[in-house]
């Protein structure tokens, strides 16, 4: 049996694996938001509520339609997708031309009506979905255990961030909605349809999220309040990375997952607020964020 | 000007004479939130930041009131005293982090350090954790005052509410609540008449919280209890509702969202869990359609009765109702 720092290793990396598990989520999340504030100028306060949406859809699929979890892989993020873009057409436009704060209560208090109908229809504890048969069980690697799924979460979460940043840092489509988020006026002019760009992009993060949610189901319990808790860490994570990289929000996603879950190990008391205190430090020495710009 | 001066004192009359009508503990209720929101609206309304972390100061002297009347056995007035001491410390350090950023960071960076606060309260031992900190006496005030009965402690809390707004009055319409409103329509501006911005914006944030914790010690007194729905993030977002509903930036807003809010949740209280679905649903209607808040309209639904200059109309923005500029 090897040791770390005095720590057994199947203790230790097995957290280091949970806090990239985390991180996972937290990268897919605030990359989400930071697409759709880019383009929005909307912090999206529905995002947890979004995620929550994509694992009930995904428990739903299963218990009342009978597909399994490679469908409610796809079928979620469409479908939490197209509801996002509806709020989009019907609500978050009206907003565009005032403070950008009123996006966020807006946003808050859509979050509110969604997690409470949830918690009305199905209660406050958390409902069980199961790990698909596929990807039962898992690998002795010598100085860990590392169960399929969550190497899994960890793979498809990585192919999704990163297939964003390549979509929008190296296709033609992504050009115009870095266009867009520089100067919207300017690409409608050119023949460009801003509006619908805007639609889909908010969709698109909400899918982002969806995503996130139904690869979550079989990790943690499928639960009306999942998305609450977990959206506040995602703000730390977004104020500590900054809102101006994509490629900044995965990173400072995934490294955050990490150092939690190294806490986790060394000091557990302050696991749950080690995320904040990196906040404060980093407010402190580089108040843009880590990969962001003044503003 | 005499119009006004007329309201407030039908409105404390009311206050005096509502005990006889209504259920005291829901009128302290009523006061406490209402001071909550007043407080929270100083920050909102008058600076232009938008906190979403005030339950920390509420819920942190929430628990140090409760701590120190029960467990150390001081007295009330020194209790709820020694909770805005450390809601205003609190204050001191959320603040001087909050204000390095702007607009939507600022709103995200409370509401993060709120939750740090939050989960302080959890693991904290002498929070009690799910179950609080319960029964906390009532001894008398000032050594002398008997607050056992609801009724006498009606009128303290009342005392003390207006306390807490006439420094929030003063504060708004002193030089210092100018240069605060200045902040508030063209930061750079202000900056660049010399204005140490950051300086007065981080006074400013203190006081708010300062005062969110003269609410929260005193609402400890009124439930005797402290518990961690008041430190909870859902709690900040019913000052932001209070304050919207009434009206962001008046004076006598907040007051009343308090009063619809707490009504509006002591009536639905039998609903059980759409509580929350109505409350944010209130939340998109007066963001979407009502954005000026109780008050705010009728100041600008009398402002335009009194065909004000013709621009009076145009203020969409908060600060620019008339009952805000009107200064005393």
């Amino acid at each position: 049996m090897t040791e770390i720092f005095g720590i057994n290793s199947f203790a230790f990396y097995g957290q280091v694996m949970l806090g990239l598990i985390n991180g996972a989520f937290y990268a897919m999340l605030s990359l989400g938001l930071a697409v759709i504030f880019g383009l929005l100028n909307v912090i999206n306060f529905t995002h947890g509520a979004q995620y929550m949406m994509g694992a009930f859809a995904a428990w739903m699929a299963l218990n009342y339609l009978g597909l399994n979890y490679w469908w409610a892989l796809i079928l979620a993020p469409l479908v939490v997708g197209a509801f996002g873009m509806v709020i989009e057409r019907l609500l978050l436009r009206r907003l565009y031309d005032l403070d950008h704060l009123y996006g966020l209560l807006l946003t808050f208090g859509l979050a509110l009506v969604i997690e409470g109908i949830f918690r009305k229809e199905y209660g406050a504890s958390g409902l069980p979905y199961a790990i698909p048969p596929a990807l039962s069980g898992g690998q002795n690697l010598g100085f860990m255990f590392l169960p399929n799924y969550r190497g899994w979460v960890v793979v498809a979460s990585l192919v999704v961030c990163l297939g964003t940043w390549f979509v929008i840092e190296r296709t033609r489509l992504g050009s115009y909605l870095r266009a867009a988020t520089e100067n919207p006026g300017l690409v409608q002019a050119f023949g460009i349809n801003v509006p619908r760009m805007v639609t889909l992009t908010y969709g698109f993060g909400v899918a982002l999220a969806a995503f996130a949610g139904v690869l979550a189901a079989p990790i943690y319990q499928v639960s009306p309040l999942m998305g609450t808790n977990l959206i506040i860490v995602v703000f730390a994570v977004v104020v500590i990375g900054g809102m101006g990289s994509i490629m900044g929000a995965i990173v400072t996603g995934f490294g955050l997952g990490v150092v939690e879950g190294l806490t986790k190990v060394f000091y557990p008391e302050a696991s749950n607020t080690v995320i904040f205190v990196v906040m404060a430090i980093v407010l402190l020495i580089r108040p843009a964020g880590l990969f962001g710009t003044a503003r | 000007m005499t119009m006004k001066r007329l309201g407030v004192a039908a409105l404390l009359v009311l206050a005096l004479a509502a005990p006889a009508f209504v259920y005291p503990v829901f009128l302290m209720k009523v006061l406490c939130f209402a001071l909550f929101a007043s407080a929270f609206n100083l920050l909102l309304g008058f600076v232009g930041l938008l906190s979403f972390g005030h339950a920390a100061f509420f819920g942190s002297a929430a628990y140090i009131t409760a701590h120190t009347v029960k467990v150390w056995g001081w007295s009330p007035e020194i209790g709820i005293l020694a909770g805005v001491a450390v809601a205003a410390v609190l204050g001191a350090v959320v603040g001087s982090l909050a204000i390095r950023r702007q607009g939507i960071y600022f709103a995200m960076i409370t509401l993060a350090l709120a939750q740090m606060v939050y989960f302080f309260a959890l693991q904290a031992p002498f929070t009690g954790g799910e179950d609080g900190i319960q029964g906390v006496p009532r001894r008398p005030f000032f050594g002398i005052i008997d607050i056992t009965d609801d009724m006498t402690f009606y009128y303290v809390v009342l005392a003390i509410v207006v306390a807490g707004l006439l420094l929030i009055y003063r504060t708004v319409h002193s030089p210092f609540g100018q240069i605060l409103k200045a902040i508030r329509e063209n930061e750079p501006r202000a900056i660049s008449l010399g204005y140490d911005v950051d300086r007065y914006k981080l006074l400013a944030f203190v006081i708010s919280a300062a005062l969110v914790g003269l609410a929260g010690g005193t609402k400890t007194l009124v439930f005797q209890l402290a518990s961690l729905t008041d430190i909870q993030w859902q709690m900040s977002g019913e000052a932001v509702l209070m304050t919207l509903i009434g009206g962001v930036g008046t004076i006598f807003g907040p007051l009343v969202g308090a009063a619809v809010v707490v009504s509006m949740q002591n009536y639905l209280a039998q609903t059980g869990e759409w509580v929350l679905v109505i409350q944010g649903a209130v939340f998109v209607v007066v963001v979407l359609a009502f954005r000026r808040g109780i008050v705010g309209e009728i100041a600008a639904w009398s402002a335009r009765r009194r065909k004000a200059a013709a621009q009076g109309d145009s203020g969409a923005t908060p600060g620019t109702t008339p009952a805000e500029t009107a200064r005393a």
